[in-house]
């Protein structure tokens, strides 16, 4: 059994690879037409092949190819920045559930728990400092975007 | 019309009081993201796009523009007196700008970053006027073949500019065009890649995309790292030259801007290649090159003028040919598409008002950028005293606000998450997000072209290289790629990369 000498190419070209059959794959539901008349399937069916292409090049490559390791992966700031974020959207807009709409939580209170929730993803977390700078952020928020630049956002909760 | 008339027009709409206040908007903005580390034009341009929705369009690019360019001159503070880029077009002014601000020039350094920046900016936007009329005169010349070939090089170009692995930075391209052409085809009405979600059948946001990748995944990165950043102590007491300095720095000034607005029309340039390959030039002309790195105001000077220089230039492929370089002309595609304005040579006739109005905007941009960063650099600096960890979710909370606001529709902010996720998987692997970003946007236009090119040829695909344009074009892509993988050039390429992190 060979050696995967540079990791980052290996997994890298396997995600491309991924990507490349999923494109074929699905793309095989479209029609594929001819060069002359190329059918809605053509240019995805190009792109898939290539990707698959690259992607076996770059993983074959990487078993002669010396590269550093990966770094351990953190999954702390991804998962509390990206999960604040979605959860801000649930709050402002949240979606139906079994047909019922669920009342909107409202800029203020949603940014106040974005802030509060994605600040605690940084080493340096200091709990009160980000109480303070939600509450400064909230009331930014709403001057600026709701009564500067008049978007629709729903300011408290039951408004939306 | 002969050029000055041109100007006068464009004067005309840039000095309207309303577009005056959206330059300097651009411009303020810029200058803020610009300074702080963490947050680029890329994904600053995603977030303010869905607020440019009621604007007319000319004041939108206006204000656009404004953010890139200003970007360039916030940049410089940061990279001078923090020793870190603010933006990656300052990378290079860390070398010898930090090192004037040790020894207590930093008034030097900030003045002649400033100063510099607005000969180039002044320079390059007459270059922009006297360029754009041949260029897109010559680009009512092309047909399908020649778009396809066209913008074949200026992917190429971006793969060229990317760091790390060639093959990489071609199959994120690829995957850029897959992910761009998601969505209802407009030739057969066939929903593609929707997965049987409602909100796929329109395609998949640029907004989403740039944020993404760009905005969530450098916080997420930065975050991960736990570098620490140390503000200069000095106070900066004058912003002002002496004359031995001014006598040392103008001919870089000249330089740099002349490089920089050469390197800003290349497919792949811009800002970015502008300032190293600046650096580079000043270091090989240099009486006593061993002075670089410990203060030499040649290394701030010539970068700082090129960058921006490259800047302003980097919006004529865009604005005559239609083809965004990179991933700043990416968002500016964008939104012009927003705006219902097909970017080509056809803006110029069709909408001079809208065209010289961007055009002269860029050089009253850049007076107000000279007021904006020196006068007022005390501001900014207060600025670079606020923590990381204050900063990030405020910047997470205008990115949400941003998405969200784009069709008031959480599920936008739920695919931006993704490919904040995806970026930052991009960054563990080493794939730069620049040319995914080109290749999406591309990816409509590139098929579209395809698509007629080999229709009027019959299924030929030997159109691309019996049509002279083209033929040059994909030739141009070719001899990019060979140069590249030259094993001698590539070890050039991977130093230049190398000098500029260090």
């Amino acid at each position: 059994m060979a050696r995967i000498r540079h990791p980052k190419d290996f997994i890298a070209g396997l995600i491309f690879i991924a990507f490349g059959v999923t494109a074929i794959v699905v793309g095989s539901n479209y029609t594929l037409g001819t060069a002359a008349r190329m059918g809605p399937g053509y240019f995805p069916r190009v792109l898939g092949v290539l990707l698959i292409l690259l992607g076996g090049a770059l993983a074959i490559r990487s078993l002669w190819l010396q590269g550093s390791p990966l770094r351990s992966w953190k999954w702390r700031p991804t998962l509390v920045v990206l999960g604040s974020v979605v959860l801000f959207a649930l709050c402002v807009a949240p979606p139906r559930v079994f047909g019922v709409a669920l009342p909107s939580l409202g800029l203020v209170l949603s940014t106040v728990i974005l802030i509060i929730l994605s600040s605690s993803a940084s080493p340096e977390f200091r709990p009160k400092e980000a109480m303070v700078s939600s509450v400064f952020l909230a009331a930014l928020a709403v001057g600026v975007f709701v009564i500067g630049l008049k978007l629709q956002l729903p300011i408290w909760p039951g408004q939306g | 019309m002969d050029l000055l008339g041109h100007l006068a027009t464009g004067f005309g709409v840039a000095l309207t009081p309303y577009n005056l206040v959206y330059a300097l908007a651009g411009a303020l903005v810029g200058t803020l993201i610009g300074v702080l580390p963490g947050i680029g034009p890329v994904a600053t341009i995603a977030m303010l796009l869905p607020i440019t929705y009621g604007m007319p369009p000319v004041s939108a690019l206006i204000m656009l523009a404004g953010i890139y360019y200003g970007a360039q001159y916030g940049g410089s503070t940061t990279s001078i007196l923090l020793n870190m880029p603010g933006e990656t077009s300052s990378a290079v002014t860390c070398l010898d700008g930090y090192q004037m601000a040790r020894k207590g020039q930093a008034g030097a350094a900030l003045a002649i970053a400033a100063l510099g920046s607005f000969f180039a900016g002044c320079v390059s936007t007459v270059f922009v006027a006297t360029v754009a009329i041949p260029l897109s005169e010559l680009a009512l010349k092309f047909g399908p073949a020649e778009y396809c070939s066209l913008m074949t090089l200026g992917l190429i170009g971006s793969v060229v500019l990317a760091h790390g692995s060639l093959l990489k930075a071609i199959a994120m391209v690829v995957l850029g065009l897959l992910l761009g052409i998601v969505g209802t085809d407009v030739n057969s009405g066939t929903a593609r890649f929707a997965f049987g979600i409602p909100q796929l059948i329109d395609g998949i946001g640029v907004v989403s995309v740039a944020m993404g990748l760009f905005g969530f995944a450098e916080i997420i990165s930065n975050l991960e790292s736990d570098e620490k950043r140390e503000l200069i102590r000095t106070k900066v007491r004058t912003l002002w030259l002496t004359k031995e300095q001014f006598k040392e720095a103008w001919p870089a000034v000249l330089r740099g801007t002349g490089l920089g607005s050469m390197l800003g029309v290349l497919p792949g340039g811009g800002a970015l290649l502008a300032s190293f390959a600046s650096y580079a030039v000043e270091k090989k002309v240099a009486s006593d090159p061993t002075r670089f790195g410990k203060g030499a105001i040649q290394g701030v000077a010539g970068p700082e003028s090129a960058n921006n220089a490259g800047a302003q230039t980097s919006f004529i492929p865009l604005l005559t040919l239609g083809i965004p370089e990179n991933a700043v002309m990416a968002m500016m595609v964008g939104a012009m598409t927003i705006h219902n304005i097909q970017p080509g040579p056809q803006v110029m006739s069709s909408n001079p008002a809208l065209f010289w109005g961007l055009v002269t905007s860029m050089w009253v941009g850049n007076l107000m950028l000279v007021v904006l960063n020196l006068p007022l650099i005390g501001i900014w600096i207060k600025l670079l005293q606020v923590p990381y960890r204050v900063l990030y979710p405020a910047i997470l909370l205008f990115c949400s606000i941003g998405v969200y606001t784009v069709s008031n529709e959480p599920f936008d902010v739920l695919q931006t998450a993704i490919f904040g996720a995806l970026g930052i998987m991009f960054l563990k692997l080493e794939c730069e997000p620049a040319p995914l970003l080109l290749g999406f946007v591309l990816g409509p236009m590139m098929e579209e072209n395809l698509r007629r090119a080999l229709l009027l040829s019959r299924g030929d695909p030997t159109v691309f290289v019996t049509r002279p344009i083209s033929l040059t074009l994909l030739l141009a892509a070719v001899a990019l790629l060979i140069l590249i993988a030259l094993p001698n050039l590539r070890k050039k390429r991977e130093e230049a990369f190398a000098e500029a992190e260090a």
